[in-house]
């Protein structure tokens, strides 16, 4: 009545947020998972494996903060599902997988580091998580690196994965409902620190559109592509062939 | 010379007899040698095919809880792989060489991973069954004459005892959920439990190795007193778990104070081995196309790390940090960006 936002106004934006970042660890997680027995080295193996649980992690914490998280995993249609286009992509080769890895855990990486700072309901949660996001882009950055200035194979592997993946950025600088975050000084920081790593890694940045035309901000609407629907019907299979099971 | 070599042998002979251990440095056998290496390179591909069955259910674990727990371990498993390659590197070979021969069948893997997993209880089942039958196999193999060997035993044991208990409690929820779920987890249990009892491999009388390996004290016991020791344990277990073992012969023997069990099929055991089991093309296919797809990758790894070679005394060069083990990348990182 005085203008700040009720208790029910702040938890619609709380699970809204929480939906969104939520979904984006949780969708990843399921394709990184996807890699396991497939990794070109058993370090790889390791790595991929680490990062999907990190992410699977914040996924658990942050689903629950907006319902239950199997209930929110496992029971919703594609329509309402709130990740970014990015982290639905599908593996595609090693350096499609560290494209998409470079791509979005910098973003995670700036986003984490200004809720941490921040007053929300995220700041516990992300002040873990940016630990674990730091070596995520540390990952990504060294395999950019070396893919990028290792062979003329990687090269040219490594350069069209980020041409391809590139169009699904804009998205990222969507707002989210829920979230305070200062969204242009977020995509500076992400250009920045994304083209210095292009630029070491020889690759330069890429020079298509950004902001996947007319689609942008699609996925956090729920308008998804279209290898999200077969992965979640994967996902989701076992559990709904169990109604009310517990496991 | 040839004093020398006997002393050597009676030094080694005097080392195994009061159990102290071989060390990487220290004169061995030729065949102990040999022996080692085909055993540990077995039970590290092992490790790396094992990753197969059960990663064929991480898309479609029922829980996100469950999910984790899955991922955590498939992750141990190539963590256990390579501390396995690394031991076996300690005698002279490499995981590049050993990869090879695992790659064209020149070594072999665990035929338990020649089965399928189609149902998610058959993920309990492994946990359960085949985690437990490989643990009564390696916790003696702590004691192992090899030091490098034993002590990668102690940590692989450590992380298999908690994946068995995961895997029983899965089993556990599943008995004591839905009619659906619990007979989900009785057929898998009906379809694991022989292949398990068959990892401890064949009988006494039929084991070619076995003699060998228990004087050089590589093996503590027979296969058929390990098997005998696993289904001991098994028994209560399967009760607790409401489920019950796919065997007719199954009973106590008060006299012998242990079980008595049927007969197992060394016929299937034996295709199995040969290469003729459900899903041998199937896994090592998988593992070669892994390999032969991330050429590319670790070519590039190489050719970076090559252009990029640290200068003496300069720091470790930009593509050396990982987290996988050790932490020692993320560190110094964590301190240039905070």
């Amino acid at each position: 009545m005085n203008g700040a936002p009720t208790d029910d106004a702040r938890d619609v934006r709380t699970t809204a947020a929480a939906l969104a970042l939520g979904d984006d660890a949780l969708i990843l997680s399921h394709r990184l998972g996807e890699w396991a027995g497939h990794a070109p080295a058993l370090e790889e193996e390791v790595a991929l494996a680490n990062i999907a649980l990190d992410l699977l992690g914040q996924a658990r914490i942050l689903l629950s903060l907006a319902g239950d998280e199997d209930e929110l995993a496992y029971l919703r249609d594609e329509r309402h599902f709130r990740n970014l286009q990015l982290v639905e992509q599908p593996n595609g080769d090693f350096a499609h997988t560290i494209a998409r890895q470079l791509y979005f855990s910098t973003y995670q990486l700036a986003l984490y580091r200004q809720l941490v700072a921040g007053d929300s309901a995220f700041g516990a949660l992300a002040a873990k998580a940016v630990k674990e996001v730091a070596y995520h882009q540390d990952h990504a950055e060294h395999w950019t690196l070396r893919l990028g200035d290792g062979t003329p194979e990687s090269h040219r592997r490594m350069s069209r994965a980020c041409e391809t993946l590139w169009r699904f950025t804009g998205e990222l600088f969507q707002p989210v409902e829920g979230l305070d975050i200062d969204w242009a000084a977020l995509e500076e920081g992400w250009l920045t620190s994304v083209t210095d790593v292009l630029e070491r890694a020889t690759l330069g940045l890429p020079q298509g559109p950004r902001t996947g035309a007319w689609t942008a901000g699609a996925g956090r609407q729920g308008l998804h592509t279209e290898p999200f629907g077969p992965m979640i019907a994967e996902m989701q299979h076992l559990h709904r062939s169990h109604p009310g099971a517990s496991w | 010379m040839e004093t020398t070599a006997d002393g050597r042998q009676a030094a080694f002979d005097a080392a195994v007899a009061a159990d102290e251990r071989i060390e990487p440095r220290d004169w061995m056998p030729d065949a102990y040698r040999a022996t080692l290496v085909r055993q540990m390179a077995q039970h590290a591909h092992s490790e790396i095919i094992g990753m197969q069955p059960e990663a064929n259910w991480i898309t479609r674990a029922p829980s996100l809880r469950r999910k984790a727990i899955l991922m955590a371990k498939v992750q141990d498993e190539a963590g256990h792989g390579l501390y396995l390659y690394s031991a076996a590197e300690t005698l002279g070979t490499g995981r590049d060489e050993l990869l090879d021969k695992l790659h064209s069948g020149r070594q072999k893997y665990s035929s338990i991973f020649n089965y399928p997993t189609l149902t998610w209880a058959d993920v309990g089942a492994i946990g359960w069954l085949v985690d437990g039958a490989a643990i009564t196999n390696q916790v003696p193999l702590c004691r192992c004459s090899y030091g490098p060997y034993a002590r990668a035993m102690v940590r692989v044991c450590k992380e298999e005892s908690f994946h068995q208990r995961q895997g029983y409690e899965l089993l556990l929820a599943l008995s004591g959920g839905t009619p659906a779920q619990h007979e989900m987890a009785q057929d898998a249990v009906d379809r694991w439990w022989w292949p398990s009892l068959m990892m401890f491999g064949p009988p006494d009388d039929e084991s070619a190795h076995s003699a060998q390996s228990m004087t050089w004290k590589i093996k503590r016991h027979s296969n058929d007193e390990l098997r005998q020791r696993f289904v001991d344990i098994c028994v209560p277990q399967a009760e607790v778990l409401g489920l019950t073992l796919p065997d007719p012969d199954l009973r106590w023997n008060e006299e012998r104070g242990r079980h008595d069990f049927g007969a197992i099929d060394w016929t299937e055991f034996h295709e199995v081995l040969k290469g003729n089991g459900p899903c041998n093309e199937q896994r090592i296919t998988q593992r070669r196309r892994a390999h032969e797809e991330g050429a590319w990758v670790r070519e590039a790894a190489a050719s970076y790390a090559a252009k990029h070679r640290p200068v003496p005394g300069g720091g470790p060069a930009p593509g050396e940090s990982a987290r996988a083990g050790t932490a020692l990348g993320e560190s110094t990182r964590m301190e240039a960006t905070a």
